[in-house]
């Protein structure tokens, strides 16, 4: 029933198109019909799944002559990250109410990327997950390109270019995978059980991992994320941040540490004193947690402060899963929900509540306008995705951040505190955005009040939605952990454990 | 020659025989009774007859032609070879299809059977294993691409470019020969199976090194492979667009067939190898080579065109690149691969100059011409679409899956990783070609239309065939089995 949720997407994006156009109120409905279909079936599935096992929902060979399947199965990992693509997407409906121009095109898009999504999610042969994974590209370039701001059409194609870039690296090594291992078989099942030889792990693990987490946004190829994230409409950078990034985080999981183990292993000589890719990438990791806060420290637009928070979040998603350990890898996955809700959240505030009623983003003119007055809810919801943003306890991040660093401790004790440095930086910027957004100076030029339409119910609806998940999973995180430790234990990442696992 | 052997021969040759006098028909046809006909008619009765020329051939393919095959080699039909026929008449089928918006000449009957001679060399060119027969059907197509290339009197474009392929092609049969007469000499024989035996004993002839590599160069020119490349961007802008569409896809399809038999067939004994770091002379280096100039050039060039028939040229040839790899492979499942690919990019590009003709009245050719196209006109764009993003390789159109397969059978060998260095080059210059294929459809759907530009009408016989081969872009992408088993099996039968 699962799969439905890929189906019921992208017919819901045919059936966006086929609505009038003059009615473009029968899509906006269509849509969010669509994603709350989706999420009930997600909530359904982990519902009916709690203990997290691997079950599969389709398996039909696809392509015989080369042994590729259509195989759609879901164990807790991917219970998890269905569940929150199936939020983020009903949240991302909902902020983008006020869309008029080209309302069709951009709910079809917007449906074909869910779909896709939802697709790469629940794929378990590794052909068709990249099938879904390469067909999520194209709708990001025409959503940012047709309805973003800043240096759209730039942007949109620096955006897809990286992504691009990132999959024929996965390609090459799926195909080197494919040949290497003689099975005739993409299945995820089998590949995860097959030795392959360490010294071709070695350079695929690298290959493949790297593809992955250019979409994941590890530094030094983020760049795409903050110009990416401030062009693209509030929906879209909700579903970017939220969502597409942990499409790489999940690749970098599910694909390169579980197929190609042994490429963590020590090479047995040192370069630059790093001694393995577990350390290379772990490095590369805090850096982008140290370096994504404090520029984000330093930026004048308001969206590029959230754009930037986003790298340096996904740095704790990269490090978690470098940890090697169960808690830091359990973290990691935490953190891909938890960040995929609060960063909905933020360019939901910042692209939707504010940009869309002040038309600047820019925090200077925005401490001129006494935002806190004049949208309260504005305010208070962004206080508390900030908070939630920063890691304060009772909020989803808390848990996420504490386990990643906790597993850090275990494998690089002196990481942790650069980690922690990056939290405190973490802090600064949100303040001085906070401040400068809602709490600035007096109003100097002031904006009439009757100008400024006020938060409208859909608005109200998302940031419940969005608010509601970060908070109740922070309180009873036992809610994922369920599903995810049983993910991470199960038999796929049996290689993994016996391998790198320390 | 006995009697025997000409019914034999009859036999053998009736789909291009059908395909041949259906020209000769069309040519009396339209100079007798449709001679007072309005232009509009002449056009669509003659694309009728040519059509139901061609599938009558399809019919005999499909129905009741079994294998067999002439003495020396001078006709060999297998069923891969009847196969790709199919493919060709197809592909000639959609063009015939697709001509509906076009008006440039009046000398109606004369175009359609120009068309159709070059379909008939096409047929012959793939069900044959001699090489005078090779050499012979080839000038036999180019003569009548040269004349279809030049077809439009009015354009002077279209005469340049007519002659600009003249010339190259003139020199480049011309350096075929030699190399064919090299290895006849060598050889003694015409037939590739012999010249495969001789080659064997002595494959580090220097006269065998000169033959091989004048024989790449001949056949090069006619896939478009860089460096023999320069007259392409000519002959796709200038050329009339379905003449155009012709050479770019069905006439690939052929010479690539040709080249990989000669090759394969042929010259196995020389193959070499251009794996990495353990390279050995032979011509899968010397084809890799053109395949990498092809790749990078093709590729890199297309990015500064402005003009979209000559950015599709450019990303021919970086294609042609991508299919040589599986000419360096040499295996069966390349075989398999390759004959995919072409076909399918066939498909795609066939689409793409659809696309083109139905524009034709609004003179479109810069990519800026394009701008606003996906609210002037949703279908045409939306298929232009899906032939970009195929010839892109973007999951779930054809064009992924042929180069997917392709890579396969590239890491596929005995060396696993030795030629993964020409799979990642070729990974690189694809994230290269989405950028300029994406280029052209931003134009399409994120530039609003140009003020005063109204909704483009589009003939009903071209829009059902327009969809009819976007349907089977994707179909071949989503099932790429439907296509695969039967090359599969006919690529096993052979062997």
């Amino acid at each position: 029933m699962l799969a439905w949720t890929i189906y019921l997407s992208f017919l819901g994006a045919v059936a966006v198109t086929l609505t009038p156009t003059t009615r473009p109120v029968i899509a906006r409905f269509l849509a969010l019909l669509t994603t709350l279909a989706g999420l009930g079936l997600a909530i359904v599935a982990v519902a009916q799944n709690r203990s997290g096992q691997l079950i599969t929902i389709v398996r039909t060979p696809w392509i015989p002559a080369l042994g590729i399947e259509y195989h759609l199965a879901a164990d807790g990992i991917s219970l998890v990250l269905v569940l929150l693509t199936g939020i983020a997407a009903v949240a991302g409906v909902l902020f983008s109410w006020n869309i008029e121009r080209r309302v069709k095109d951009f709910f079809a898009l917007y449906l074909v990327l869910i779909g896709a999504v939802y697709g790469v999610f629940l794929s378990f042969d590794l052909f068709e997950l990249f099938v879904f994974y390469e067909i999520a590209i194209i709708p990001k370039y025409f959503l940012i390109a047709i309805w973003g701001s800043t240096r759209r059409e730039y942007a949109a194609m620096k955006l897809v270019l990286y992504s691009f870039a990132g999959s024929a690296l996965v390609l090459a090594g799926m195909v080197a995978a494919y040949v290497v291992s003689g099975e005739r078989t993409l299945s995820l099942e089998t590949l995860a059980h097959f030795p392959f030889p360490v010294h071709f792990q070695m350079w695929a693990f690298p290959l493949v991992f790297v593809g992955f987490a250019v979409l994941a946004g590890m530094w030094p190829f983020h760049t795409w994320a903050p110009t990416g994230h401030a062009a693209a409409p509030t929906a879209a950078s909700m579903l970017l941040a939220g969502v597409v990034m942990k499409l790489g985080a999940y690749g970098c999981l599910r694909v390169a540490m579980m197929l190609f183990p042994r490429g963590l292993d020590p090479w047995g000589f040192h370069v630059l004193a790093f001694g393995s890719w577990q350390q290379v990438f772990a490095v590369l990791a805090v850096i982008g947690i140290v370096y994504g806060a404090s520029i984000a420290l330093v930026q004048k637009d308001l969206k590029f402060v959230v754009g930037y928070s986003s790298v340096s979040h996904m740095g704790f998603v990269l490090l978690g899963l470098m940890t090697l350990n169960q808690v830091g890898l359990s973290g990691a996955v935490y953190q891909m929900f938890s960040h995929g809700i609060i960063a909905g959240l933020l360019f939901a505030v910042v692209g939707r509540m504010v940009y869309d009623r002040t038309h600047t983003r820019d925090l200077g003119e925005l401490s001129r306008i006494p935002l806190a007055r004049l949208i309260p809810f504005a305010a208070v919801t962004f206080v508390l995705a900030f908070m939630a943003s920063i890691g304060l306890p009772g909020f989803s991040g808390f848990i996420a951040e504490l386990e990643v660093l906790i597993g850090t401790w275990r494998a690089f004790p002196w990481m942790t505190w650069i980690a922690g440095l990056g939290i405190l930086i973490g802090i600064a910027f949100s303040w001085r955005a906070l401040q400068a957004t809602f709490f600035g100076e007096p109003a100097t030029a002031k904006v009439p009040e009757e100008e400024m339409p006020p938060i409208s119910v859909p608005e109200r609806l998302g940031a419940y939605l969005l608010l509601a998940s970060t908070i109740v999973l922070g309180l009873y995180p036992r809610l994922l952990m369920d599903l995810i430790l049983p993910g991470l234990n199960g038999p796929l990442f049996e290689q993994l454990r016996q391998g790198g696992w320390r | 020659m006995t009697g025997s052997s000409y019914s034999e021969l009859l036999r053998l040759t009736a789909p291009e025989i059908v395909v041949a006098l259906t020209g000769i028909l069309v040519l009396v046809l339209d100079l007798s009774f449709l001679r007072r006909a309005s232009l509009a008619l002449r056009f669509r009765s003659a694309a009728v007859a040519a059509s139901s020329g061609c599938i009558l051939a399809l019919a005999m393919l499909e129905g009741f032609s079994a294998p067999g095959g002439l003495p020396a080699g001078m006709l060999v039909v297998n069923p891969l070879t009847q196969l790709v026929q199919i493919a060709l008449l197809v592909l000639a089928i959609l063009v015939f299809l697709l001509t509906d918006s076009a008006r440039f000449t009046t000398h109606v009957g004369e175009y359609f059977a120009l068309i159709l001679f070059a379909t008939t060399a096409m047929l012959l060119l793939v069900s044959t294993q001699n090489l005078l027969i090779i050499f012979i059907t080839i000038e036999f197509l180019s003569l009548s691409l040269y004349i279809l290339t030049g077809f439009d009197k009015e354009s002077p474009q279209s005469a340049e470019a007519g002659l600009k392929y003249f010339l190259f092609g003139g020199m480049s049969a011309g350096i075929l020969l030699f190399g064919m007469s090299l290895l006849y000499g060598l050889s003694g024989s015409l037939v590739l199976g012999s010249i495969a035996a001789a080659v064997q004993d002595s494959p580090a002839d220097p006269l065998l090194t000169l033959a091989i590599v004048m024989v790449l160069t001949g056949l090069g020119f006619k896939i478009a492979a860089a460096p023999f490349h320069m007259w392409a961007p000519e002959v796709y802008q200038g050329a009339p667009t379905l003449s155009a569409s012709l050479v770019a896809s069905s006439s690939k399809v052929a010479s690539f067939f040709a080249l990989f038999v000669i090759f394969y067939l042929g010259l196995m004994g020389a193959v070499g190898s251009a794996a990495w770091g353990h390279y050995s002379a032979g011509w899968a280096p010397v084809i890799a080579i053109v395949a990498v100039i092809s790749m990078v050039w093709g590729n890199l060039a297309a990015i500064a065109q402005t003009s979209v028939r000559r950015l599709i040229a450019y990303s021919a040839i970086g294609h042609a690149g991508y299919m040589l790899i599986a000419l360096v492979v040499h295996t069966g499942q390349s075989l398999i691969a390759l004959v995919y690919y072409v076909v399918t990019y066939a498909l795609a590009t066939v689409g793409v100059f659809g696309v083109l003709s139905a524009l034709e009245s609004e003179k479109v050719d810069s990519i800026a011409d394009f701008r606003g196209l996906g609210k002037r006109a949703p279908g045409l764009s939306f298929c232009l679409l899906i032939f970009l993003l195929s010839l892109a390789g973007i999951p779930p159109l054809a064009g992924f899956f042929g180069k997917f397969y392709v890579f396969v059978s590239a890491l596929n060998v005995a060396d696993r990783s030795g030629l993964l260095w020409l799979v990642m080059l070729a990974l690189a210059m694809s994230v290269v070609s989405f950028y300029y294929y994406l280029r052209v459809l931003k134009q399409a759907y994120v530039s609003e239309p140009a003020t005063g530009t109204v909704h483009i009408q589009v003939p009903a016989i071209t829009r059902i065939a327009l969809w009819a081969t976007a349907a089977l872009v994707v179909i071949l992408g989503c099932l790429p089995d439907l296509l695969l088993s039967r090359i599969a099996a006919a690529v096993s039968a052979i062997r």
